[in-house]
């Protein structure tokens, strides 16, 4: 008998903000290939949740582990096991997209190069902007810079995505679904928010939060 | 009050082609010199693309400096009497104005977020950062200096003084600054708070500084001062970025 562990499991989470708790008691684990889709109304905690997933917010209780790490207390050793793309982008506006991809690759450990991130680019329509300052860039394509980084980090096991979808055209977004679902293919997990119906051809599972006051 | 959860399996409503878009030839290196050196590189990168707005605690440096003169009256022995105290006094004010920027920027576009999930800790980051800060907006104010000293008459031994003393203590105001920095992150308009809360951890080191360069007007030993001056800077090294990390974590829940 074979056994995996679980790319990340959570137990006992429960997160308050100011004087309201937003959930509690949460246990949740992701298997190796599987695609769980957060959903709830806004303000239900879905970016909080993931936010204590990934380590970058502290659950009032509870306990997070990444393939056995646990990312509040060993943040730098975990994480070198996702990509957390957020609601913001974390690219800085006044560098251009291959100096902004650079420069994450490098915070994260990688070698890579400038042509096979412009390959990226390419690949992701963006072709002639690499040079740009990406203030000078729409929303959209803002936004395909920064999930650039699910192409470039080829190590990671486990991708969260908050609203990913959020101000990109039709094409991108089919071939960003493409994207999730070869990397769920080659044994990725994936947690992911989206307002939006997702169509990747593979089971989800739904995770459901209930906004409550 | 909680809210509940609920699980359900759903299948997505129809296929796509799996492109194969993954296919880069990166190779991680876990080490934690590359994130270090990235960020020094990056914060130099946009310091540089930013040179009318690091002008602005350089100008008003000298702007405070020159303006003592013209309000306290041209005696030379007048002016060399409070010149130590003048350019202290200043440079903390300049280095403040500059100061609230250090995390700001990172914060606001998330850049933060992905640093603090880097394979090297947090608190080497912002040691890298502070340095880097200190190399951008310190130095040039130490070029600045001869320049300044003459303005105010000061002697070659106080002017000696004067540069060791901002040599220790200007590091050390960039390390407890950041700190007021990194807890005031969080907050929409902080830029009177955070010289509220650092000018008074600032008196100690003003006094030994002011008092250094007296000594040295006098020809008196100022070894004393420098040495408590440079202790408070190696517990500032050693404190300062596991505050700053830990206040970083606490703006950004």
């Amino acid at each position: 008998m074979s056994f995996t562990l679980p790319v990340l499991v959570a137990t006992q989470i429960t997160c308050e903000k100011q004087d309201r708790t937003l959930f509690q008691d949460i246990d949740l684990s992701i298997e190796s290939g599987e695609l769980v889709w957060l959903k709830g109304e806004n303000g239900a905690g879905k970016t909080s949740l993931l936010r204590i997933l990934v380590g970058l917010s502290e659950p009032v209780t509870g306990q997070v582990l990444v393939y056995e790490h646990d990312v509040h207390r060993d943040i730098n050793l975990a994480s070198a096991y996702y990509v957390y793309a957020g609601h913001k982008l974390g690219m800085n506006p006044l560098l251009n997209a291959l100096e902004n991809l650079e420069f994450w690759s490098a915070m994260q450990g990688f070698n890579c190069s400038q042509s096979h991130i412009s390959e990226i680019l390419d690949n992701v329509g963006l072709t002639g902007l690499e040079d740009l300052p990406i203030k000078n860039l729409s929303a959209g394509q803002q936004r395909r810079v920064s999930l650039a980084k699910l192409w470039l980090n080829t190590h990671a096991k486990l991708w969260v995505l908050d609203e990913p979808f959020t101000a990109l055209d039709v094409n991108t977004v089919a071939y960003l679904e493409a994207h999730i679902a070869h990397f769920l293919d080659q044994g990725g997990a994936v947690i992911m928010t989206s307002h939006q119906a997702i169509s990747l051809g593979k089971r989800a599972r739904v995770f459901e939060l209930e906004y409550t006051w | 009050m909680s809210s509940e959860t609920r699980e359900t399996i759903i299948n997505s409503e129809k296929g796509k082609s799996s492109a194969a878009m993954s296919g880069g030839s990166n190779t991680q290196d876990i080490g934690i010199t590359k994130p270090l050196l990235a960020i020094s590189k990056r914060d130099l990168s946009l310091a540089y693309r930013q040179r009318a707005e690091l002008m602005q605690p350089l100008m008003f440096f000298l702007m405070v400096v020159t303006l003592f003169p013209l309000a306290i009256g041209p005696s030379p022995q007048t002016l060399q009497l409070v010149s130590g105290a003048i350019i202290w006094v200043a440079a903390i004010l300049a280095l403040l104005m500059g100061m609230d920027r250090l995390f700001r920027e990172d914060y606001q576009d998330g850049s933060l977020e992905q640093i603090t999930l880097s394979p090297a800790p947090l608190y080497m980051i912002v040691v890298v950062k502070v340095a880097t800060h200190w190399l951008v907006h310190i130095l040039p104010l130490l070029v600045l200096s001869p320049l300044l000293a003459l303005f105010l008459n000061m002697s070659m031994d106080m002017y000696f003084t004067l540069m060791l003393t901002l040599i220790i203590g200007t590091p050390t105001i960039s390390l407890i600054g950041a700190i007021g920095v990194a807890l005031t992150l969080g907050l929409s308009r902080s830029g009177v708070l955070v010289p509220l809360l650092l000018i008074p951890l600032f008196i100690p080191l003003l006094i030994f500084a002011t008092s250094a360069i007296d000594s040295a007007a006098m020809n008196l030993p100022y070894g004393f001062q420098l040495g408590i001056m440079i202790a408070i800077f190696l517990l500032a090294l050693a404190l300062a970025p596991m505050v700053i990390a830990y206040s970083l974590k606490v703006s950004q829940q």
